[in-house]
């Protein structure tokens, strides 16, 4: 037998009706036999147990409250710097361990004890209550509508087009007032996000000792990180300039670069590259010795430092920025000009 | 001389004069009248939305309290604080005064964990109630709107949790907050102006925490506050759903009485929940923003990861290919771009569901009674093959955790998720499916067989048989109360009148959608009376 012919037994548009009131019928087994009788528990019939429930709520509560009271002692009794050994937490503040865990009781027990008290001693006994669709009666819906058009008609609203078209005009402007104000939320971008710290001359400083770096300074087989000279980190706008500017240095054997620019770009096998990952803007840490890989903690962007910066794995769509350096007369390396393309993540403009 | 209503004033214990005086000026009596022994079901699943909303009162009380100390300023300072590892580092005031409501504050240390708990479970709970709505159908006709409305809290508190999560101005969060950026860098057209007037000039700036911080605590949870009010006056409204049952119907409510049962569960479980929390954060140390340090952009930690729930964004970003087209002049980024958009429509996939089912049931009808999952294989299939495909982002956020963790390799693991991106979804789909298809047929063979009882009975002529035990009405009710739907047919291209009609595209996708979900495949046809009374009456021949 199909579904079908069940369906047409019962249509849907007659199901509300039909099952609002059918009763267990001998004809259909599968009818609704109506709610079950309640059945009792030990609390509705043995007053012993009922007893025994709200000496349980009640001893919950008292719980709370002798908690509560621990709180307070904790916040008085245990000094905020305090460290404690609990096992098998470690090391934490008594304080905090204290304060939290008699807080957590006395919330706890009043939850616990007011739940108890619901389900034991409370009716459980279940009841129906029907249901009214929401939705207003034809009447209402023709009150409502002929009021509103009276309402409509009165206003002139239909007739007066010019009121209606320029009540329109001056709606739909008005909130241009406030787009308005947004504009100076920021600056346009110009190109503020093609230049960093970095011109020709500037010196590369040790980030850790604040020194200018010379050749001799850079080990093989190390990532030394630098900033542009002249930039502290107690200016106003150090943390804007370090996120274009912070620079990795490595030492390669000349021999090992295998891009022709890089080479150009070098002094005596040391590369200076952008910081700054090219996909979304973490600052790269980590170096792979043998293979010269450097990899960005944040995705995992891998990036090969022997071949002008290439992506070799993880989500970033670019190579890193390189940025040409020489030595000085003092023997000083220096940079000769800024990146030649933007650092860190691509944009729409940046091309 | 006194009058009769003065006496009886006088006598009405104090509570009831209170109630009478707001009663004439407010209305109140008429108000409560409907809704204080109003009918609640019972059901453990009804309870995901009580730990919703009691987490969102929780992590405001404990919010207003953090914003008695919190100071959401970049500007910068040396710390001199009891923290001896920070002291002499410089740092926004934001990170410091979170240290000092770490550090200094009696308690503030609890507050601020139980603040951070509580969003961990106010979005986990969002979820998971989320998905009890759509498995049982709860957002059927007339409830479509609450389910808008729930799902719009969802999406406002992920953006609360990630705005939150930014404040204190930490490594952790600001290397999150430059991710924010460099994602928001790869919107075509607008991407570097958005991100220019978000942070104010470049990133980091000095203004995001301060503009964060009015919109986490005023803007969003302002917005989210009148959404919740609106969503529980809705459930008062149309009255919960409930399950199918003896004495259950569409046109009826069965439960007890929100006075006194309902409110003494309910009330409790808010205490029971807070005071779950309050442990928890006594006992498990979240975001110690005090371990690596205050932001600086050109530092890092390694397995810096979001909160969960933006866990899935991450995978989206780790394993996406990191393409980047360059033509006249412009960069379109769609490595990251793509994730950027892959996240909201995955979203929108849940939200929109219940009204593409509705279009193609065409269903207008009231629904109060709840669906068994098993009985809307296609929907609930759905529904899994939507939870897989965020676990596997999930997952796939945490690659470099499980390649240190187990030794993999992060390539191997990145191309897993990929895969799995496209195959897993549909792989859940089809398996759901299966099962529900499997638990209906078992369903059927019970209500038509009985309940298998586990006693073995030898026939005269040797055979052994199980008996079957005949199922109580109660049973067969609950088994067949579900009404299935009929797939649509296409209108015939020639119809009564003989005049021709070519059927419409959306109607050809309309049929198809109808066969998806109610064809033959797709639901088993439940027993009907007749088949019933054919088997029994059979039975009683043996
Ligand atoms: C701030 C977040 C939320 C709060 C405080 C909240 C609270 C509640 C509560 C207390 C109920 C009644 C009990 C229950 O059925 O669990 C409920 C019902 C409901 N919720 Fe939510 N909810 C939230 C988010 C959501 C989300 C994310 C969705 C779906 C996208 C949703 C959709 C619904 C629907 C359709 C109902 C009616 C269910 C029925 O009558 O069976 N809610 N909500
Ligand atoms: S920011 Fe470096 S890989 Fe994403």
């Amino acid at each position: 037998m199909s579904s079908q012919d069940n369906s047409e037994e019962n249509p849907p548009q007659q199901q509300d009706d039909a099952d609002g009131g059918v009763l267990a019928t001998r004809d259909n087994p599968f009818a609704n036999p109506g709610l079950p009788p309640h059945e009792h528990r030990v609390q509705d019939i043995d007053e012993r147990a009922a007893k025994r429930s709200e000496r349980v709520v009640a001893g919950l509560f008292t719980l709370s409250m002798l908690s509560t009271i621990g709180f307070i002692a904790s916040y008085v009794a245990f000094p905020v710097d305090k460290i404690v050994y609990v096992f098998p937490i470690g090391h934490v503040s008594a304080l905090n361990l204290s304060l939290g865990l008699t807080l957590g009781l006395a919330l706890f027990c009043i939850g616990a004890g007011a739940i108890h008290w619901a389900r034991t001693l409370m009716t459980d006994v279940e009841v129906p209550e029907e249901r009214h669709d929401i939705e207003a009666t034809p009447e209402v819906r023709e009150e409502l509508l002929a009021g509103f058009q009276d309402g409509v008609r009165e206003s002139d609203l239909g007739r007066r087009k010019l009121v209606r078209n320029t009540l329109i005009g001056a709606m739909a402007m008005v909130p241009l007032t406030g787009l308005v104000l947004l504009r100076d939320l920021g600056p346009m971008p110009g190109t503020m996000l093609r230049h960093t710290k970095w011109a020709k001359g500037k010196m590369l400083i040790n980030e850790n000792t604040h020194e200018p770096l010379r050749p001799e300074d850079i080990a093989v087989g190390s990532l030394t990180f630098a900033m542009p000279e002249g930039l502290s980190e107690e200016d106003h706008d150090f943390n804007n300039q370090i996120a274009k500017a912070a620079l990795m240095i490595v030492r390669l054997q000349p021999e090992n670069i295998k891009d022709k620019r890089e080479l150009d770009w070098s002094h005596e096998g040391i590369v200076a590259f952008s910081k700054i990952c090219t996909h979304v803007g973490c600052p790269i840490s980590l170096y792979e010795q043998q293979t010269h890989h450097v990899l960005c903690p944040c995705h995992q962007s891998t990036f090969d430092l022997t071949d002008g910066g290439r992506v070799i794995f993880g989500p970033a769509g670019h190579a890193l920025p390189q940025l040409r350096i020489t030595v000085n007369d003092k023997g000083y390396l220096e940079a000769m000009g800024d990146f030649a393309e933007p650092v860190g993540p691509a944009y729409w403009e940046r091309g | 001389m006194s009058t009769a209503t003065d006496t009886r004033r006088k006598k009405a214990p104090a509570g009831e004069r209170v109630a009478d005086w707001a009663d004439s000026r407010l209305g109140i009596y008429s108000l409560a009248k409907a809704n204080m022994r109003k009918i609640f079901p019972d059901h453990w699943s009804f309870m995901l939305g009580e730990v919703c909303l009691y987490s969102f009162i929780i992590i405001i009380l404990t919010g207003v309290y953090l914003t008695m100390f919190f100071n959401p300023s970049m500007g910068e300072i040396v710390y001199d604080g009891p923290y001896v590892p920070m002291q002499g580092i410089r740092m926004s005031e934001a990170y410091a005064s979170t240290l000092d409501i770490s550090f200094e504050v009696r308690g503030g240390l609890l507050i601020r964990q139980i603040h951070h708990w509580a969003a961990l479970i106010f979005v986990g709970s969002m979820f998971v109630h989320m998905m009890r709505v759509f498995f049982t159908g709860a957002y059927r006709k007339p409830r479509e709107m609450n389910w808008v409305f729930g799902f719009l809290l969802l999406v406002l508190g992920l953006f609360t949790g990630l705005t939150g999560y930014s404040l204190p101005d930490d490594l952790l969060s600001g290397t999150g907050v430059r991710f924010t950026q460099g994602a928001i860098l790869s919107v075509p057209l607008v991407g570097t102006y958005l991100s220019m007037f978000l942070f104010g000039g470049e990133f980091p700036g000095h203004d995001f925490v301060g503009r964060f911080y009015s919109i986490h605590i005023l803007l969003l949870p302002g917005i989210m506050l009148g959404l919740v009010v609106a969503h529980l006056i809705m459930v008062f409204l149309h009255k919960h759903t409930h399950w199918a049952g003896p004495g259950k119907t569409n046109t009826n409510v069965v439960g007890t009485p929100f006075l006194p049962v309902y409110m003494g569960k309910a009330g409790g479980f808010f205490f029971l929940v807070f005071g779950v929390i309050a442990a928890i954060a006594a006992v498990a140390t979240i975001n110690p923003v005090w371990a690596i340090g205050p932001y600086r952009p050109d530092q890092v930690s390694t397995g810096a990861q979001p909160d969960w729930y933006l866990g899935f964004a991450e995978g989206l970003i780790r394993v996406m290919p990191g393409w980047e087209i360059d033509a006249w002049g412009h960069t379109l980024v769609l490595g990251v771009f793509i994730p950027l958009v892959i996240f909201p429509l995955v979203l929108l996939a849940i939200a929109v569901y219940p009204f593409i089912e509705s279009w193609a049931t065409g269903d207008t009808r009231n629904h109060h009674l709840l669906d068994r999952p098993r009985n809307t294989p296609t929907r609930t299939g759905f529904g899994v093959a939507w939870i897989t495909t965020y676990l596997t982002m999930l997952i796939a956020g945490g690659n470099d955790l499980w390649a240190t963790h187990f030794h993999l390799s992060i390539n191997g693991i990145t191309w897993f998720s990929r895969i799995a991106f496209f195959v897993l979804p549909v792989v859940s789909f089809i398996v759901t499916k299966r099962i529900c298809l499997g638990l209906q047929r078992r369903d059927k063979e019970k209500v038509l067989h009985g309940r298998e009882s586990g006693i073995i009975k030898r026939l005269p002529h040797g055979e052994f048989i199980e008996v079957h035990e005949p199922l109580s009405q109660d049973q067969l009710h609950t088994l067949t109360a579900h009404d299935q739907y009929q797939p649509l047919e296409l209108e015939p291209e020639v119809d009564e009148n003989g005049v021709a009609r070519k059927p419409t595209r959306s109607e050809k996708l309309r049929v198809k959608l109808s066969k998806g979900l109610y064809g033959e495949d797709n639901q088993i046809a439940k027993p009907t009376v007749e088949e019933y009374k054919e088997i029994t009456s059979s039975h009683g021949h043996h």
